[in-house]
């Protein structure tokens, strides 16, 4: 073959990406790319979308990878194009969703000389990605961009970014296709150490008070590790609680599961962490925000951590019992050694545990008090839960995405997941403005599945441009926004540790979210009292087009049970249904955020 | 028989033991890494983002095709920290393997250290004298001057240079640590 016949490096990369398996790329164009944008224009296998802003093209790209559990792909322009991409690559790399991100980059003879349109991506982007690369050489590019794939799915899974000088993507080279060999380097360990295995079921086959606390890694790890954990939280009897990223992994309206733990967590959950005399953590991180004050965290257990990032392992909290391995091969190692094993469990003290976790249950702490008369305030409880009742009773396949605060607390709390994969938010990095452009994502892998985006008014208009993507492509995403007309979250926090004095947090000069919907081509519905909520949910849902409804509910809603920065798991202050407990915030709490 | 260093896949287990009352100590690192370009910014960024110490670093190619370098790093921490900080390299996509010669086994750990002394008179023969008793070469002489060379461990450095401040220490140029196994263990790129 003679060079001329060679693919140029633009055409090299949409082969790749096809190789891959690739069927979307969310994207954004420029100067840099447009050798990329001129391939995309010549062939049908790979769909673009076309977004607003590029940070919304990687939200997008991981609601689809988190539907979807495929790798999510970007591609964005040079400098502005990628610098904006950065705040959904920290997002991505917190809460470990595989995305590839293609960044253009100016000529290499340029690059150092701030040329137009140059940054510096990768030295930007080294530590908001699992791992980067400049493509230097036309030869590399092939080769990158299926190694960019491994990496971005394989271990613990995470952004990849490929920095492509524009001349690489004219010139000619010969193409590689993947290959089968391991790489050299990067070879996760995904199989349980069996010693370790036969340890942890040793623990939990002796233990009176014992809980399983799984998280966002068995997600990751695909329907199988769900359907193991399940599995063996039936079996053994025990416990289950899970992070607000695990959700859905264990059926939530199964009487095993306490809800969700940590600072927004259920009564139960956090007491039983507490208490429990041992400890099964399955693809969680005992992040902060789980853990409250570390030193007064689950004081009396021996932990079992799984994780399939040894680095995860002893990082906040110090266990008995390290697993390394991919969550779905720990969890069935753990159920065959559970039964292979021939002692006892104690039946009688589990009994004993559950009496009083069902004590703590009873507590009731996600109640609320809607009031039902004519006109009466909407509670932003009760919106989710009847959006969940009549989300439910349509049977349609539905995916929640939520921006960040309150409402997101709330839909954690009264959305019920009985699936992986239904729940997709900004649980590490906690970004507004990651809701909307998410639920893209999530409509285009799934356009026939109902797809709500449950929004906060401030959190919404970080990225309410991709109202227009919702309607070139039809995507009938429902903006579900429970308005309280303050940064919710913000406000709460003001309220409770800073003397009542809301600072900035009050959203002024909101957009008429009707008009506004209507300004972007789709339907614009709202619901001002408690009669409208019903009726609006149902619109909503009928509608085939892109839907805002804004539900305007109570201000003063605060997010309990909450436990206050620097406290402990049962120093969790509980709402205004239980006046009899009482807050206690330290000095120490204070700093923390 | 060579024998590779294990790589530090198991986490170790700190069954019973306390964040807080896990006492300091200083470790040394190596780490095989593909010589690409932002690996060593990758680590060090890893240092820096994360908060942890960098007594020492010092970084060169180590195999024939040069497609390979050796990290050594010097730091000190808690055991949870320094078993973090072996988590986190190893989980670097273009590390091959990482050792912790200081908890592997015997070690062997040198710097070298190129000090330039200006003095006259007494103090001048002093400095000299001390180089001689610490083997230190000298490779530059001027009539107010002298670079004296010297390899060895860290505190043999230290102390060859703070004898030498009070009598006309003008600068010193260290390369940081290298270190390597002794006997027949080494870091070893072949796949485990
Ligand atoms: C990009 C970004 N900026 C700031 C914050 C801090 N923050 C967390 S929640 C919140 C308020 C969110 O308000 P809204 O979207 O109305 O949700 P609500 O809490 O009222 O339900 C803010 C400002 C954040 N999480 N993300
Ligand atoms: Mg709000």
């Amino acid at each position: 073959m003679t060079v001329m016949q060679q693919p140029s490096g633009a055409e090299i990369l949409l082969r790749a990406l096809r190789d891959q398996g690739v069927e979307v790329i969310f994207g954004y164009p420029g100067g840099a790319v447009l050798p990329i944008y001129d391939a995309i224009f010549q062939q049908n296998s790979i769909r673009h979308i076309l977004v607003r802003h590029e940070q919304a093209a990687v939200h997008a790209a991981e609601g689809y990878a988190r539907s979807t559990g495929k790798v999510g792909v970007v591609l964005v322009t040079s400098g502005p194009g990628a610098t904006n991409a950065v705040t959904g690559l920290v997002d991505a790399l917190m809460d470990s969703i595989p995305v590839v991100c293609l960044t253009g980059q100016v000529p290499t003879h340029l690059i150092g000389n701030d040329a137009f349109q140059e940054a510096d991506t990768t030295g930007i982007t080294r530590a908001a990605t699992k791992q980067n690369y400049l493509v230097r050489q036309s030869e590399d590019l092939a080769r990158t961009v299926h190694e960019a794939f491994y990496i971005a799915r394989s271990g613990r899974p995470g952004p990849v970014l490929i920095d492509l000088p524009k001349d690489i993507l004219i010139a000619p080279a010969p193409y590689q296709p993947a290959s089968a060999e391991p790489h050299r380097s990067y070879r996760p360990a995904t199989e349980p150490d069996p010693a370790r295995i036969k340890e942890a079921v040793r623990l939990l086959k002796g233990a009176k008070r014992p809980i399983v606390y799984s998280g966002g890694g068995v997600i990751n790890s695909g329907d199988a590790a769900s359907e193991a954990l399940v599995a063996f939280v039936r079996a053994t009897g025990v416990p289950c609680t899970s992070t607000l990223m695990g959700l859905g992994a264990y059926p939530s309206n199964d009487p095993q599961f306490l809800g969700m733990l940590g600072m927004h967590g259920t009564f139960e959950a956090n007491n039983a962490m507490h208490g429990c005399d041992v400890m099964l953590n399955i693809g969680a991180r005992f992040d902060d925000r789980v853990t409250g004050r570390i030193n007064a965290f689950s004081p009396g257990s021996r932990k079992i951590h799984a994780d399939i990032d040894p680095s995860s392992i002893n990082k906040n909290v110090l266990v008995d019992v390290p697993i390394v391995g991919d969550a779905a091969r720990v969890m069935e190692a753990l159920l065959a050694a559970w039964h292979a094993d021939d002692a006892r469990q104690d039946r009688e003290a589990l009994a004993g545990w559950w009496r009083q976790i069902d004590a703590w249950r009873a507590v009731d702490s996600l109640k609320y008090t809607q009031d039902s008369g004519p006109g009466a305030i909407i509670k932003p409880q009760h919106a989710i839960r009847r959006l969940y009742e009549i989300t439910r009773e349509t049977g349609r396949e539905t995916f929640i995405t939520t921006e960040v605060g309150q409402h997101q607390m709330w839909a954690a709390q009264h959305y019920r997941f009985d699936k992986p994969n239904r729940w997709m938010t900004s649980g590490g990095l906690g970004t507004m403005g990651y809701g909307l452009p998410a639920a893209m994502g999530v409509q285009i892998a799934h356009p026939d599945a109902l797809v709500v985006d449950i929004s906060g008014e401030a959190s919404v208009q970080m990225n309410i441009q991709e109202m227009a993507t919702l309607a070139q492509y039809r995507l009938p995403v429902k903006v579900f926004i429970l308005n309280n007309q303050y940064m919710g979250m913000v406000r709460q926090w003001q309220e409770l540790l800073h003397g009542g004095r809301y600072s900035e947090s009050y959203s002024e000069s909101l957009p008429d979210f009707v008009k506004l919907a209507e300004a972007f081509h789709g339907v614009g519905l709202r619901a001002t009292g408690i009669d409208d909520l019903d009726r609006v949910i149902r619109e909503m849902i009928a509608i085939d087009r892109p839907v805002i409804a804004d539900i305007c509910v109570d201000q003063k809603e605060n997010c309990f049970p909450m436990i206050p920065s620097g406290a402990a798991h049962n120093e969790m202050i509980l709402g205004p249904e239980h006046q009899d407990r009482t807050a206690s915030i330290t000095d120490e709490g204070l700093m923390l955020v | 028989m060579p024998k590779d260093i294990p790589h530090p896949a198991a986490p170790p287990t700190f069954s019973g033991k306390e964040a807080a009352a896990l006492p300091h100590r200083s470790a040394t690192i190596s780490v095989l890494v593909d010589n690409e370009s932002g690996v060593l910014a990758r680590v060090i960024g890893l240092f820096a983002g994360r908060g942890y110490n960098i007594d020492s670093l010092t970084v060169a190619s180590v195999d024939a095709g040069g497609s390979r370098s050796r990290i050594n790093i010097v730091t000190s921490g808690t055991d949870m920290v320094i078993e973090q900080i072996k988590a986190q390299l190893a989980r670097l996509v273009p590390v091959y393997r990482i050792a912790e010669l200081s908890q592997e086994g015997p070690h062997l750990a040198r710097e070298l250290a190129m000090v330039k002394v200006i003095s006259d008179g007494a103090n001048r023969a002093e400095a000299l004298r001390l180089a001689e008793a610490f083997r230190a070469r000298v490779i530059d002489a001027t009539v107010e001057s002298f670079v004296f060379e010297l390899t060895g461990g860290t505190q043999k450095l230290d102390s060859f240079i703070e004898l030498l401040r009070p009598i006309g220490l003008a600068e010193v140029s260290r390369t940081g640590v290298a270190a390597i196994a002794r006997g027949t263990r080494m870091l070893s790129a072949s796949p485990h």
